[in-house]
């Protein structure tokens, strides 16, 4: 009886079979799940650089950045101080509007309602900023939800000021 | 096998009574298999593998494909070059073409070499003649698909073929083609079959399971085999093991034209993109259409060449009934078994000099070589059945190898060395 109990040469050489025979598998699977990845061209897309030189206050352009809209709004006086003015307990996803803007005066981001991916409109809602159209979502201006079923306020892509006049997204 | 399958568990029993899947695997586990099966009884499997990588790389190709005359060429290079492993998905589709021909041309002879079409597997036979058949036609089909030079006089030479077809010919090939010459509607037709057919193959390859499970397969010897006693061995684990030993084999041939040499079977004029207006000097078709391609050349007449080259296929259905012979094997066949490897050098010389230009001799030898092709199967095969004096069939598969001298005694001296005094349980 013991002397079944011991492990064999021939389980031995099973279990490494077998163990060879799922990695290679496993590399061998790897390279067909791959494929669907993002390839060359759409990594080589990263990043896009839009010319704001021409943009007046309270105008708002749309760029397109990995096929997904970017809201880039020159905010007026008054639109930023009512969004530093409001009191962080009062929203469901608390963030300051100095963590959003680096530049108060330029407010940058996906425009991409959190919820299911519609895209809001702008100048509409409650709070007179962006309010999205599928399941009424109300943001204010600084882009953040303030009411409706969207979880998380509007996202901030990478971004970076290249000089006074271009912003580089991604 | 012989007795009917009940599964252990009360649900699988309740499961297996409405959809039979647990008696289908059980079946296929243990199918009994002629214990004297050889290595070239592997390519079943192989087959089977082919197709599989064929229907899983190309389903992945037509991801990022573009079935458009204005962008198809373009969007090849884009899976070279920019789709994650968009090139090794490539090289296995296009080499896995030529390896999937190379397997059946092998399982075809095989069958041809141990009489594995004549009865009770007709059915089997001609099944396979179809997917053959199929098979040719898809390959053709993919290899216009990357919209090249090759891809496309390929595609302007092979829909011509029906042009010969007297009265209708023409309105056929413009039906074909969707047009006055191959063009865009022409490619996207193309790609939309390339797609297709390989699941009509899958389908014909189940039937062609299906077929060969109802007698079970044929050996080595050709003799019917006695089921379910020890001249079978249940399919698995004996064959599975059998099959992915050879399969690995194979796999090891197939990367290394991947990864090594993964244009050596193309042509380098299909990385030149399509141009309607100038037609390649040499055109010639890949290497697996070849034997058929000289048979095409070697008649003189545009009509006659197109009803030789399809009949060299046809011929296969009618093999069953041109060969008369009772015994299978050719293992037994002493004439016929030398007739059979000159068909097959006939085969091989065919392919080369389809691959030639048809003039000189070249197109003499290929004359020489197509007549010789319709002898084998219309004049030699019937005359050997009937004069052929075979010789004398062993009584079981088990026969000819107990039989051999001093075989047993050898055996019986192994046995004893393994089991020491257990060795009267050896039989």
């Amino acid at each position: 009886m013991s002397k079944e109990l011991k492990p064999k040469r021939r389980d031995f050489l099973f279990t490494a079979t077998y163990t060879i025979g799922a990695v290679g598998l496993a590399a061998a699977i790897w390279p067909l799940i791959d494929q669907m990845n993002p390839d060359s061209s759409v990594k080589a897309l990263s990043t896009t650089e839009v010319d704001v030189s021409n943009m007046e206050i309270g105008k708002t352009i749309t760029v397109l950045w990995r096929g997904k809209p970017i809201f880039i709004r020159r905010r007026t006086k008054e639109e930023i101080a009512e969004a530093a003015s409001v009191d962080l307990k009062d929203l469901k996803d608390p963030e300051k509007d100095s963590d959003r803007a680096k530049n108060p005066e330029w407010l940058v981001m996906v425009g991409v309602c959190t919820h299911l991916g519609c895209v809001p409109l702008g100048n509409k809602g409650e709070y007179n900023a962006w309010f999205c159209p599928c399941h009424g979502s109300h943001y204010d201006t600084s882009g953040r939800i303030r009411k409706g079923p969207a979880p998380t306020n509007l996202e901030i892509p990478k971004y970076e000021f290249v000089d006074n006049n271009t912003i580089k997204i991604g | 096998m012989s007795e009917k399958y009940i599964p252990k568990s009360k649900f699988a029993q309740w499961f297996d009574s409405r959809l039979p899947l647990l008696s289908l695997s059980h079946h296929l586990k243990e199918y009994p298999t002629p214990k004297n099966l050889n290595y070239w009884w592997t390519f079943g499997g192989i087959l089977t593998f082919c197709l599989i990588t064929q229907i899983v790389t190309g389903v992945i190709l037509g991801m990022h494909y573009v079935a458009h005359t204005d962008h198809a060429f373009e969007s090849i290079e884009h899976i070279m070059r920019d789709v994650n492993y968009g090139w090794l998905m490539r090289y296995v589709h296009a080499n896995g073409a030529s390896m999937f021909f190379l397997a059946v041309y092998i399982h075809i002879f095989r069958g041809l070499f141990y009489g594995s079409y004549k009865a009770p597997r007709e059915v089997i036979w001609i099944i396979g003649v179809i997917i053959y058949l199929l098979m040719m036609a898809t390959a053709f089909m993919g290899y216009v698909l990357p919209w090249g030079q090759m891809s496309f006089w390929g595609a302007t030479v092979i829909t011509n073929l029906f042009s010969a077809i007297p009265l209708v010919g023409e309105s056929i090939t413009t039906w074909l083609w969707g047009g006055y010459s191959v063009d865009n509607p022409t490619l996207t037709r193309f790609y939309a079959l390339h797609y297709l057919l390989p699941f009509l193959i899958f389908g014909l390859i189940i039937l062609h399971i299906w077929a060969l499970h109802v007698p079970g397969n044929n050996n080595p010897t050709g003799i019917d085999v006695k089921k379910n006693t020890n001249e079978t061995m249940p399919f698995h684990p004996y064959m599975v093991m059998k099959d992915i030993t050879a399969l690995l084999v194979f796999i090891i041939i197939f990367f290394w034209f991947v990864f090594f040499a993964p244009n050596a079977l193309g042509h380098p004029d299909n990385y030149i993109e399509a141009n309607p207006l100038v037609t390649p000097t040499h055109i010639v078709p890949e290497w697996y259409l070849l034997p058929f391609y000289a048979i095409l050349r070697a008649i003189p007449s545009k009509l006659g060449g197109v009803i030789f080259m399809f009949a060299a296929i046809f011929v296969l259905v009618l093999l069953p009934w041109l060969d008369t012979s009772k015994v299978r094997s050719s293992v037994f066949r002493p004439i016929y078994r030398k007739f059979f490897w000159v068909l097959v050098g006939t085969v091989i010389l065919l392919g080369y000099l389809g691959a030639k230009p048809p003039e000189g001799i070249y197109l003499v030898l290929s004359r020489i070589a197509t007549a010789y092709y319709f002898i084998h199967f219309l004049v030699l095969l019937p005359l050997l059945g009937r004069y052929e004096k075979t010789d004398p069939l062993p009584i079981s598969i088990s026969d000819p190898v107990l039989n051999k001298p001093g075989f047993v005694d050898k055996f019986k001296k192994a046995a004893a060395q393994y089991e020491g005094d257990n060795v009267g349980s050896f039989k």
